[in-house]
């Protein structure tokens, strides 16, 4: 079949796939980290997608998180620290027919691959963007992360950190020609879920931060949300991510945002006194520099052969 | 014409000019920047080639951006060497200098680009010019001139441009591209021809008002300049282009088949992205400029990965901050072609100059041991083909595989023959087909490390690419065996690429007192320097490297029938006579550092860091020096034998 468009594909039966499709090597994550939950929720949405294996790929960077794509059965590029955006935005350049899912970490994303972040939101070409944010680095055993608490303690500041963390989702707000930014936890299993997909549906780059747990490093960080319901604030809007009713119930706080208001998107993801979860920003106009990068893949051996010649002959003499 | 030189101070009475024929002649045009000596300097090169002479350019590029009007600093312009047989370097000295004003000209001389006996065309202006400070400076340098031995000429540019254009300052450089024309009976027509393609998108107007400017500048030659030079050219059997490497480059792209080039402007590599933008999305390429060169490189292997064929273009500092991503493609066994023009380091450096010191970095400018392929063109023709090679390489061996071009390279030009583009030059379109789910995504043949590679898309072959150590199936393996057995395949297929190598050419006898070797764009110079000291009867023969990771086979060999080896580079080394330096503390030059430890050769070496390319004529005088070493030597043993006999 060499030679063949790469998207032509012999089906005599249709596929069915089925979660085992998607499973990889047995996860070795701590017990009760929040990355497995995220893990199952991708599974699902795969499955209920029917995305082809042979079609999704998960691009990470390094850490506990990016760990990721070796326990799913797709395609998978673990890469640097920092980097794995470059990467997706390259897979993506001249490859529209795949699916892309980036999981990054806190440091990964906000700390040494902080130019790509942004200039991937810039660049928003199509993928799902899962940041996994436990405030402090797994991997390398407990060092403050761009996002640990003001006075916390880790290995690298025992006094307590010394900064105010950055927020995260107003960096990614601030980009001009922002696309899709929604933030959800990973201990609310049907929030996830419904957030990855509508994440996944998007046409374009989704920004998803995942408050995540890290029994290990971080035991009480997210513990103060789960106990008490009214730090939590579901974001609400026919527009926005759809949960079912009984799964509502279990927010307390809840507040109608349209995602395409960006001034009181502005304003929720300032007001540190609450954690907002749901849709924050969406724009469906914003350009799309892979719909421009992936022009011209269509084209011929004949034709490219013809434009070569054609550029050679400029320099004849 | 008015002159300094008493010889030729009276206006030329006979119209028949004095005619000297020469082999090959090197003429410089300099100006302030911004007076387009630069565009009158390639045209006059590209016409010479079109009239079937061998031609090398060089840029002469000021240390600023913006030097101070009339300044020491502030050359800018180009050097043209045409020769009757090829030029393949700067060569020495200039034989005729166009100078704007007499201050740029000192920058030229300051750099040793002058002799005794060069002839200097001077713009006259500045000893008719109301302020009475630069009237004095230019009366100096024609004092200075004539006793530093040039045979100076005062030539009223500005004055004759003015009866054709309103601002002399931006014409004078056609009138003085009209003029050489006459001095080396150029076809006008062609220069006619090259106005059309440049100024094409300016209109007309502006067409005309060049053209007539060169006419101007032809006639005035005709009538003033009582000599001519004739440089006899061979015509070309076949079609020829003529281009800079940076061009060559981007055109061996497209004729390569690769289809996205990510990269971050760093001079002197980034006129190979403006050279793609013009024309690579018509060959169905795609460029990216990227926020920075991890991101570019990044970017080039998530393509790659994707199954297309990719690559970045980068210079030093850019190459420091991406050994880190082609330390990944080496693990993950991506292919990449990473070219690298070269340009004066360390660190920031000399942004705008030449070096060849990056040798070592793209051999082991990453943490850990990975192997990748290093290739070096010579030329600029090669410029072109290598990048071929290179992408050819890359896939086959599922390697990066660094190009190391240089700033030399990058802005000469040089004419060739017109490569006809073949299909098999472009890569192969994807292979979809259902890969067999028993064929590890790793399946290292144990004599060579190749193996095939499963693309995302290709059902079955679903594997999980990374850079931590793993095993034939990705899987992450700390096992000590299974690091071992993959260590040994990426690293085999430097020794299975080499099996395919042939040993180089010696330039010269096969054996003789000494042997020069150099890579890239020291090439030209140092087989010239070679050429001559043979004529004189010198045991002195040559060799360029092209493969430099894997060596070409068979050096060991080469090195022992000479009685003494020496590498010639741009790069940085301790001279071997240095009082400050021992035997021991001696710093190599980076060719012969490698050459040293893979042939076991007691290799020398001779380098200089001048920002410039190195002319023939010091090389040749080095190569001398080491002869009468040698010479010495055999003497003495004489000397010995008689005393013992
Ligand atoms: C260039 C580089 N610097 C540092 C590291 C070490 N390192 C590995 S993971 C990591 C931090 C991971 O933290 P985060 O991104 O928050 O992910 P988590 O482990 O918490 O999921 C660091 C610093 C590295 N692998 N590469
Ligand atoms: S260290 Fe934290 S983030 Fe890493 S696997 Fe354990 S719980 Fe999860």
């Amino acid at each position: 079949m060499y030679g063949l468009k790469d998207d032509w594909e012999l089906e005599p039966r249709a596929r069915r796939f089925v979660l085992e499709d998607y499973q990889g090597a047995t996860p070795r994550w701590c017990p009760g980290c929040g990355d497995h939950a995220i893990l199952n929720a991708l599974q699902r949405l795969a499955r209920d997608e029917q995305l082809p294996p042979e079609k999704t790929v998960v691009v990470s960077g390094i850490g506990c998180s990016s760990r990721l794509p070796h326990y799913m059965k797709t395609y998978g590029f673990h890469g640097l620290h920092g980097r794995p955006l470059p990467v997706a935005c390259g897979v993506r350049s001249r490859r529209p027919d795949l699916n892309i899912f980036v999981i990054t970490g806190d440091g990964d994303c906000c700390a040494i691959g902080t130019a790509h972040w942004i200039h991937a939101i810039r660049y928003n070409m199509k993928m799902t963007v899962m940041m996994f944010d436990n405030n402090i680095y797994g991997l390398t055993k407990m060092q403050s992360s761009p996002t640990t608490p003001k006075k916390h303690f880790s290995f690298t500041h025992p006094g307590g950190a010394p900064l105010s963390p950055i927020n995260p989702l107003a960096v990614t707000l601030g980009v001009r020609n922002l696309s899709f930014l929604a933030q959800t936890i990973d201990w609310n299993p049907p929030h996830l879920y419904a957030t990855l997909r509508a994440a996944h549906k998007h046409e374009g780059l989704a920004f998803v931060r995942i408050l995540q747990r890290c029994p290990h490093f971080m035991p009480e960080i997210w513990t103060r949300l789960q106990e008490d319901p009214q730090l939590v604030m579901l974001l609400e809007h026919p527009e926005g991510i759809q949960l079912e009713d009984a799964a509502k119930r279990l927010f307390k706080r809840r507040r109608e945002h349209d995602p395409h208001d960006l001034a009181a998107a502005h304003e929720i993801v300032n007001d540190e006194s609450v954690v907002p979860i749901g849709l924050i920003y969406k724009n469906e106009n914003a350009e799309r520099y892979d719909a421009f990068s992936s022009r011209g893949i269509e084209m011929t051996t004949e034709e490219k052969l013809a434009a070569a010649q054609q550029a050679i002959d400029r320099f004849l003499i | 014409m008015t002159s300094s030189h008493a010889a030729s101070s009276q206006p030329s009475s006979s119209p028949e000019p004095r005619v000297e024929r020469v082999s090959e002649h090197i003429v410089e045009i300099v100006s302030d920047s911004g007076e387009g000596a630069q565009t009158a300097g390639q045209m006059f090169g590209t016409v010479s080639a079109r009239m079937g002479n061998g031609v090398w350019t060089v840029e002469i590029i000021p240390a600023e951006i913006e030097p101070p009007f009339r300044s020491r600093a502030g050359a800018s312009g180009n050097r043209i060497r045409i020769s009757s047989g090829a030029a393949t370097n700067m060569g020495d000295e200039a034989d005729v200098v166009v100078a704007l004003n007499e201050q740029v000209l000192y920058s030229r001389i300051d750099v040793g680009a002058l002799r005794r006996g060069t002839i200097i065309f001077l713009e006259s202006k500045w000893g008719e010019i109301d302020d009475e400070k630069i009237r004095r400076e230019y009366r100096e340098a024609l004092e200075d001139f004539e006793k530093r031995g040039y045979r100076v000429f005062e030539v009223p540019m500005e004055r004759e441009c003015l009866k054709i254009v309103r601002d002399p300052r931006r014409g004078k450089n056609m009138w003085v591209l009209g003029m050489l024309c006459a001095l080396y009976g150029r076809n006008v027509e062609f220069v006619h021809e090259e106005i059309r393609k440049k100024f094409a998108r300016k209109g007309e107007q502006v067409i005309e008002s060049n053209r007539k400017l060169v006419d101007a500048g032809y006639a005035w030659a005709q009538q003033n300049i009582p000599f001519r030079f004739e440089v006899p050219a061979q015509p070309a059997e076949k079609p020829r282009v003529v281009m800079n490497g940076n061009q060559a480059v981007a055109l061996g792209i497209m004729a390569s088949g690769i289809e996205v080039v990510s990269m971050y402007p760093i001079t002197p590599a980034t006129s190979v992205s403006h050279y793609l933008a013009a024309s690579f999305d018509k060959a169905g390429g795609f460029l990216h400029q990227a926020e920075d060169e991890i991101s570019a490189i990044g970017f080039a292997i998530g393509a790659s990965y994707a199954g297309k064929v990719a690559a970045t273009v980068t210079s030093g500092p850019g190459l420091a901050l991406k050994t880190e991503f082609i330390g990944l493609a080496v693990m993950a066994e991506i292919p990449l072609v990473i070219v690298v023009v070269q340009r004066g380091g360390p660190s920031t450096g000399l942004p705008t100059r030449v070096e060849q010191g990056e040798l070592l970095a793209s051999l082991f400018g990453s943490p850990g041991d990975v192997p990748k392929v290093v290739i070096a063109p010579s030329s600029i023709e090669e410029c072109f083909h290598f990048i071929i090679t290179a992408r050819t390489l890359a896939e086959k061996f599922r390697t990066p595989v660094i190009v190391l071009t240089d700033a030399n390279l990058a802005t000469g030009q040089q004419p060739f023959t017109r490569p006809e583009v073949r299909p098999e030059w472009l890569a192969p379109p994807l292979d979809m087909a259902p890969w067999d789910r028993n064929v590890a995504p790793y399946d290292w043949d144990r004599e060579t490390g190749l193996s095939r590679r499963p693309i995302p898309g290709q059902r079955g072959g679903e594997y999980v690419l990374t850079g931590l150590a793993h095993d034939r199936w990705s899987h992450v393996a700390y096992e000590s065996a299974i690091n071992q057995e993959a260590m040994s395949m990426r690293s085999r297929k430097l020794a299975a690429l080499q099996r395919t190598l042939k040993p180089p050419k010696v330039y010269g006898d096969p054996e003789g007192d000494l042997l020069v070797v150099g890579w890239g764009s020291t090439r030209g110079a140092i087989e010239e320097a070679v050429d001559r000291v043979r004529a004189d009867g010198g045991r002195v023969s040559s060799l360029t490297l092209r493969f430099l990771s894997p060596l070409e086979p068979g050096l060991a060999e080469i090195f022992r029938r000479f009685k003494q080896v020496m590498t010639v580079e741009i790069n940085y080394s301790d001279d071997g006579d240095d009082p400050a330096v021992t035997r021991e503390s001696r710093r190599f030059s980076q060719l012969a550092w490698l050459l040293r430890a893979k042939t076991l050769v007691d290799v020398d070496c001779w380098s200089r860091v001048p920002g410039t390319p190195l002319p023939p004529g010091r090389i040749e005088k080095e190569i001398r020096r080491r002869l009468d070493g040698e010479k010495a030597v055999r003497h003495e043993e004489a000397k010995n034998v008689r005393t013992q006999g």
